[in-house]
């Protein structure tokens, strides 16, 4: 599939701003429980702002894909059947929710709402952060399953599809979180680069996992299927024009084998090997945590964008046999 | 239930791309607007079209068989491009199974072109909208032309009758007796869209025939010309005669 550079923004984007709220709701459940200082509020509003940008950011990209994007608002009718209508619609929930979780921190508006076995107190924000959170893992299904449920692309089609995009966008918000502790220099950076570390390593592994699984492929269609001829060896010797088309552009990355191979090492080094190693550096090297967790997540950002653009380049549609050959 | 459709008969076309062009000329001049053409007469020509012709060849050179192909929406009967569009733009019509896209609606987002195994939907870049074939609904039952010419512009272009169109849930229709008779085959039947739209294969039209029958059985004299001319008071039968 030719990779979009709008698909590319919004999915890592938003992924980012789905895992950083993911991870001020991991800090308060924490610090109710006792394990971590309670927090200034101003932190989680901080990060609920930042993760508003990211989202925002995101949804900004997701227009450009669009060829009429003054229609977008009805893609919110058909979330009966189509995946892409109910990432639409939860997208701006979640958005809502990270908007009025981080309004009640920033206003200081807490109050409790009744108390847990243990005399154990339930604030505001512990039930907003539970909704954005069910809200997050919606999102993240919702848009990898709008890659996973088209079973043409055997490489999309899969339950990796979902749990790469979970991890790898909850990975990339713990290292974003992990900086934002630093910069405020609130203590959080053990236990949020502790989570940043794991969650890239699971997300190592998934992807590892499917990059396993999509090397061994055995393609369902083959030319034979799809112009229905028995004959072990077809040749195509035209695709009915010799200029290009929707076909030959929207369904191919028109880029090297070699490229392509570059493309998938970088994304292996930069999103797992080099964040992994400068969030344990900014856990030991505390003087100089702000820099290395901020390069950390720019650096596992960008490798997010090659990961994606990886995974879409790497999906072989079964339209490409019929557009062999040009004659 | 209808299934309007088109049957295409590999073993009669010629690769002439008539439908194509007629295909073109139709829809380009519907109100849905021109079908757009970038730089035409350019380095890089681009431009939408609703139906291809495509060229395979089989076999190993010197039995090699040439194989023209023509490629359009096969309006599934379980079309999976519908289910994915997000705003309702793609349809599958109740009345007669044509798989339709309401361009008033569609956002361009490109799923449903994703959705499709056979890559017969694309974005016109002018319209910024999908496109695809509309097995001529605007033509179809168009009451003003004349009832034999209510046929997509495809089939009334065929110099060969390659591509024969009607109701394939009729068993008495002529597209049922062709698929039923000829060996009617559908286009990755591994993914379960059912194409309404078949294809007949190729068939080897041979005949065979023995030594004998080359000979003229009453022919004792071993003699292919004319027969003795009898005399006239001779019977005349025929085999015998030869005025």
């Amino acid at each position: 599939m030719h990779p979009a550079f709008s698909v590319l923004f919004l999915t890592t984007l938003i992924g980012a701003g789905q895992g950083l709220f993911m991870a001020l709701f991991w800090v308060e459940t924490y610090a109710l429980m006792g394990l971590v200082p309670a927090q200034d509020p101003g932190f989680h509003a901080l990060g609920s702002a930042l993760s508003l940008v990211l989202l925002g950011l995101g949804l900004f990209a997701s227009f450009f894909h669009l060829g009429r994007p003054e229609r977008a608002w009805r893609t919110a009718t058909k979330w009966r059947t189509s995946w892409l209508s109910r990432e639409v619609i939860v997208l701006p929930a979640f958005m809502g929710a990270v908007f009025v979780y981080g309004l009640a921190h920033w206003a200081g508006f807490n109050p409790s709402l009744g108390t847990l076995p243990g005399n154990q107190p339930v604030p505001l924000t512990m039930v907003l952060g539970i909704a954005g959170v069910i809200l997050a893992l919606a999102l993240f299904v919702s848009t990898a399953m709008i890659y996973a449920a088209v079973k043409f692309l055997q490489e999309w089609h899969s339950p990796l599809t979902v749990v790469n995009y979970t991890l790898l966008g909850m990975a990339s918000g713990f290292t974003l979180a992990t900086a934002l502790a630093a910069w405020a220099g609130n203590g959080l950076v053990p236990m949020l680069a502790g989570w940043a570390i794991i969650l890239t390593l699971l997300g190592l592994v998934t992807r590892t996992a499917s990059l396993i699984r999509n090397a061994r492929i055995k393609p369902k269609s083959t030319l034979q299927t799809a112009i229905g001829i028995k004959h072990p060896r077809i040749q195509q010797k035209a695709q009915g024009f010799m200029g290009g088309s929707f076909n030959t552009r929207e369904f191919f990355h028109h880029k090297s084998e070699g490229f392509v191979r570059m493309v998938k090492w970088t994304f292996l080094i930069a999103t797992f090997l080099i964040p992994t190693v400068l969030l344990a550096a900014g856990v030991i090297l505390p003087a100089e945590a702000v820099n290395l967790l901020v390069a950390a997540f720019v650096v596992q950002y960008i490798g997010l964008l090659a990961e994606r653009w990886f995974f879409f380049a790497q999906a072989n549609h079964p339209q490409n046999l019929y557009y062999q050959s040009a004659a | 239930m209808t299934q309007l459709a088109l049957v295409i008969d590999l073993n009669v076309c010629v690769g002439c791309h008539a439908c194509v062009t007629s295909c073109k000329e139709w829809n380009t001049s519907g109100d849905a607007g021109p079908l757009v053409d970038m730089n035409p007469y350019d380095a890089d020509p681009t431009g939408t079209f609703f139906n291809r012709v495509q060229t395979f060849e089989v076999g190993e050179y010197p039995t090699t068989e040439t194989v023209h192909f023509p490629k359009s929406c096969l309006h599934c009967e379980e079309p999976p491009c519908v289910p994915v569009c997000p705003t309702g733009a793609s349809y599958k019509r109740k009345e007669d199974g044509i798989v339709l896209v309401d361009y008033d609606k569609c956002i361009g987002c490109k799923y449903c072109s994703w959705a499709c195994p056979y890559g017969v939907r694309e974005v016109d870049a002018q319209r910024r909208v999908m496109t695809k074939c509309t097995l001529c609904v605007d033509r179809i039952y168009d009451q003003s032309i004349p009832e034999w010419d209510r046929k997509p512009a495809c089939v009334r272009a065929c110099p060969t009758t390659a591509r024969l169109f009607g109701d394939i849930h009729d068993p008495d229709s002529q597209v049922s007796q062709a698929i039923r008779e000829n060996g009617g085959y559908q286009l990755m039947p591994e993914w379960g869209t059912k194409p309404a739209n078949h294809y007949l294969p190729r068939r080897k039209t041979r005949i065979t025939v023995r030594e004998d029958e080359i000979e003229r059985a009453d022919n004792p004299l071993k003699i292919d010309s004319q027969l003795p001319k009898p005399g006239r008071d001779e019977p005349s039968l025929d085999d015998v005669t030869s005025w």
